[in-house]
């Protein structure tokens, strides 16, 4: 069997894997949330100056939460096992369409952030990573440091301030129009560019270091060639690898940006969803985000394996 | 290199990019996410958009005013109010306004659950161009309820057959083009509106949940129009020169319910002592940033249910203390005060939904622990306070409650007081107050008898009044006409204008 074909098997077990253990883990998880179900749920629908005895009595009677949770698991296994993710408790429409919007939005702006980390930090690392120990090299490393370590809600505020407030180039949040995307993917991007500069400096660093650098470099290739024909295939390994590492922390950003930035992404609905006990949405939500680490971790697994076949021929 | 070329073209690319602001376009931000087009969902984001109406409007001060009803008057029995409908009205399709569409409306509204539920409704019907409601008892409050965001009307288009609202068509200045819950919400003019078209082109609404970035989007410009500014960001505007800052006075008032039947709590001596404790104008300029200490219930903003003459509540722990003696609780040796061995420990429910709400918790905690009150602080989800009234077994919450849910108070105080309610009283009962409420309702009531309430309110202290909200908003010096309403009913977007 190809390795491509091994890698696909294996990972669809283990997305089937993913997809049991997120619904079982969330639904218990949900459960075991203290508070009234139907008055977390009558007061996400009606707001709370609205949310009264009364109104959670007819939620519960609507959505027959007193079923007991073994027959509601039992609805939500049965109804995904037709590809069904049912019906938000809150808003009474579809699951899968209002995940549909917020998770294109998310991935638009992962998306956007992830290009946007590649065209800023991988270039500034392989410059460093040919002087290695220079000026620039530290300077990078001080500059990487600081944005990793600055949070990116405070990053995103400050990006408000500077490019919004102060020089007026861009709207200061907001979502529909192109330039929405810009600052929230700016912010995600800078603390992604710093740790992939990073990586990117090492692994040229090492490269640079390397017998087989110094052998381009005897066959008489001038600097630009040994990097174009050689380095880069060496750098982009290490850094695809990492980037697969990249998107638990892009998740994570997207939470927090999407808030700031007022982007209706599936972050920012995840966390409305567990607020407002709206099992069905956070069942959804998870599933559909599980599922696509295990895409995404899949397809990161295809391309090293183009990019460095070593090991199959071993 | 790489990258500093391809930042450079980003930049470079930037000022191409679509325009910030459409000159003719007004952008609102607000905390308020959009749930679903259902107008019991997210009727109040519609109403204050001019996308849909109301039977009955009001103004600033909660005057009743025609709305898509012109006119409409009640049997001698009070039992019937017929309401007539506005002729020439067509919704967003081009479908006229009929009695039966609205009737239709009403009747979806009531049967879920909406605010008519609520009244002493026994059928809707149309009856020629007039929507008639029949009830079942007499009920002076209904043109009031009619004004509330949930009966909003949408055209028969709108609703499936069950009930369903699958489309926004309503009657408003501006019709929706872009329904995307939970954050986006775009209407152009409505060149067809009954009272003549707006003068904005259109309206983008966003949802913006961060306070901090509201308040940034008015500095940027982004938004001409930003609702509900944290503190911190209303000082921050004031210096600002393209935005003016505007607050207005809400009937919403920041309350500390009491379990009136816990030991606690159940004289009124004691009520009136754990009042006296709280230093309510320190409170409010420390939290709140505007001097909005309540001195009694309903704030000037309420029309006759505020009394002036009404001697304010006051601050003195050293009286709190002496009076908590008198009931019995004298401090044990850890300096809390004990009564039959039994320690003065309580719990204080609230939320974070509203900021403001635990730190003014943490700040009540101080207070109280001075004059010997051990409490503990439950942040938790707003739904816990009326979960908990239900069970019995809460002692204090503190929240935000607007009396203004209709446009008159006694919709809430029928709700909260009479005797009861989950956002009001708990474990008390005034049987002369309940009825004076109830003939209120039934029948409307003189200034001096709805004063009289307030005394009692003042005197039983049901519930401690701790502070009035105020309502701010920043808007861009280049927009005119927005309105700041008190009932949170309207911006002025149909008439507002953006003058360069």
């Amino acid at each position: 069997m190809t390795f491509a074909l091994r890698t696909l098997a294996f990972r669809l077990l283990q997305a089937a894997g993913v997809a049991l253990v997120v619904g079982v883990m969330s639904f218990l998880m949900m459960r075991a949330m203290p508070g009234d179900m139907a008055f977390r749920i009558a007061a996400a629908r009606y707001g709370y100056d609205l949310a009264s005895a009364d109104l959670a009595e007819a939620v519960r009677t609507e959505l027959n939460l007193d079923a007991g949770p073994l027959v509601l698991f039992g609805q939500w296994m049965a109804d995904l096992a037709r590809l069904d993710l049912g019906r938000s408790m809150v808003s009474g429409l579809p699951v899968w369409e209002e995940i549909a919007h917020q998770l294109g939005a998310s991935l638009q702006l992962a998306a956007v952030a992830l290009g946007l980390s590649l065209l800023i930090g991988p270039p500034l690392g392989i410059y460093a990573g040919l002087r290695a120990g220079g000026r620039f090299d530290r300077a990078l490393l001080v500059a990487a440091a600081a944005l990793r370590a600055v949070p990116q809600f405070l990053l995103g505020l400050v990006l408000i301030v500077v490019l919004a407030v102060q020089l007026r180039l861009l709207p200061a949040a907001g979502h529909g129009d192109i330039s929405h995307l810009v600052l929230p993917a700016l912010t995600l991007a800078l603390g992604l560019a710093a740790a992939s500069a990073r990586i990117a400096r090492d692994a040229m660093a090492a490269f640079a270091a390397s017998p087989a650098h110094a052998f381009a470099c005897t066959k008489g290739l001038s600097d630009g060639q040994v990097l174009l024909h050689h380095g880069l295939r060496a750098i982009a390994a290490p850094l695809l690898t990492y980037l697969g590492l990249q998107f638990v922390l892009l998740a994570e950003g997207v939470v927090v940006v999407e808030t700031i930035f007022g982007w209706p992404g599936i972050g920012h609905a995840l966390i409305h969803a567990v607020f407002h006990r709206d099992v069905p949405m956070v069942q959804g939500t998870a599933l559909v985000m599980g599922l696509s680490f295990v895409l995404l971790n899949t397809l990161i697994d295809l391309a090293v394996r183009r990019i460095d076949p070593r090991e199959v021929r071993a | 290199m790489l990258s500093r070329l391809s930042l450079a073209a980003l930049i470079a690319a930037l000022p191409a990019l679509p325009a910030l602001a459409d000159p003719a376009t007004l952008a609102i931000a607000a905390p308020f996410e959009i749930k679903a087009a259902d107008p019991l969902l997210s009727g109040d984001i519609f109403l204050k958009l001019d996308v849909m109406e109301t039977l009955v409007n009001s103004d600033a001060t909660g005057a009743l005013l025609p709305g898509l009803a012109d006119r409409w008057s009640v049997s001698e029995d009070g039992l019937s109010w017929r309401f007539h409908i506005r002729p020439g009205v067509t919704f967003h399709d081009a479908s006229p306004l009929t009695a039966e569409a609205a009737a239709a409306a009403l009747t979806w509204s009531w049967k879920k659950e909406g605010i008519l539920a609520k009244a002493p409704v026994a059928a809707i019907t149309a009856e020629g161009e007039e929507v008639v409601i029949t009830l079942k008892t007499a009920f002076a409050a209904l043109p009031a309820f009619l004004a509330e965001y949930r009966t909003g009307i949408l055209a028969p288009a709108a609703y499936g057959a069950d009930g369903t609202v699958t489309a926004l068509i309503g009657t408003g200045a501006f019709r929706v083009t872009v329904l995307e819950p939970p954050l986006r919400l775009e209407a152009v003019r409505f060149d067809g509106y009954w009272g003549g078209p707006a003068k904005l082109e259109a309206i983008h609404y966003a949802g913006v949940s961060r306070a901090e970035t509201r308040a940034l989007m008015a500095e940027s410009g982004d938004a001409g129009l930003v609702v509900n500014l944290d503190p911190a960001s209303v000082t921050r505007l004031a210096s600002v020169k393209t935005v003016t800052v505007h607050s207005v006075s809400l009937p919403r008032v920041l309350l500390l319910k009491l379990n009136a039947a816990a030991p606690f709590f159940d004289t009124v001596a004691e009520r009136r002592a754990l009042s006296l404790a709280i230093d309510r104008a320190g409170l409010a300029q420390a939290v709140l940033r505007y001097p909005a200490a309540a001195t009694q219930m309903f704030p000037p903003a309420a029309g006759a249910w505020h009394d002036p003459a009404l001697a304010p509540l006051g601050y003195d722990p050293e009286a709190a203390k002496a009076a908590f003696a008198a009931a019995g609780w004298v401090p044990g040796p850890d300096g809390i005060l004990q009564h039959d061995g039994q320690p003065f420990a309580v719990e204080l429910l609230t939320y974070p939904d509203r900021p403001e709400l635990p730190l003014t918790a943490a700040v009540l905690d101080q207070m109280l622990r001075e004059v010997g009150i051990a409490v503990t602080i439950n942040s938790t989800n707003s739904s816990e306070i009326p979960a908990k009234h239900a069970a019995g077994t809460l002692q204090m919450a503190l929240f935000a409650r607007n009396f203004a849910l209709v446009p008159d108070p006694i919709g809430t105080l029928m709700q909260d007081y009479a005797p009861t309610g989950d956002w009001g009283a708990m474990g008390w009962d005034n049987p002369a107050f309940t009825a004076a409420v109830r003939k209120i309702a039934a029948e409307g009531g003189t200034a001096a008898e709805k004063a009289a309430l307030s005394a009692t309110l003042q005197a039983d202290l049901p519930v401690v009044p701790i502070a009035w909200y105020q309502q701010t908003a920043a808007v861009s010096n280049s927009v005119k006409g927005i309105v700041i309403d008190p009932y949170e009913r309207t911006f002025g977007l149909k008439s507002a204008e953006i003058v360069q």
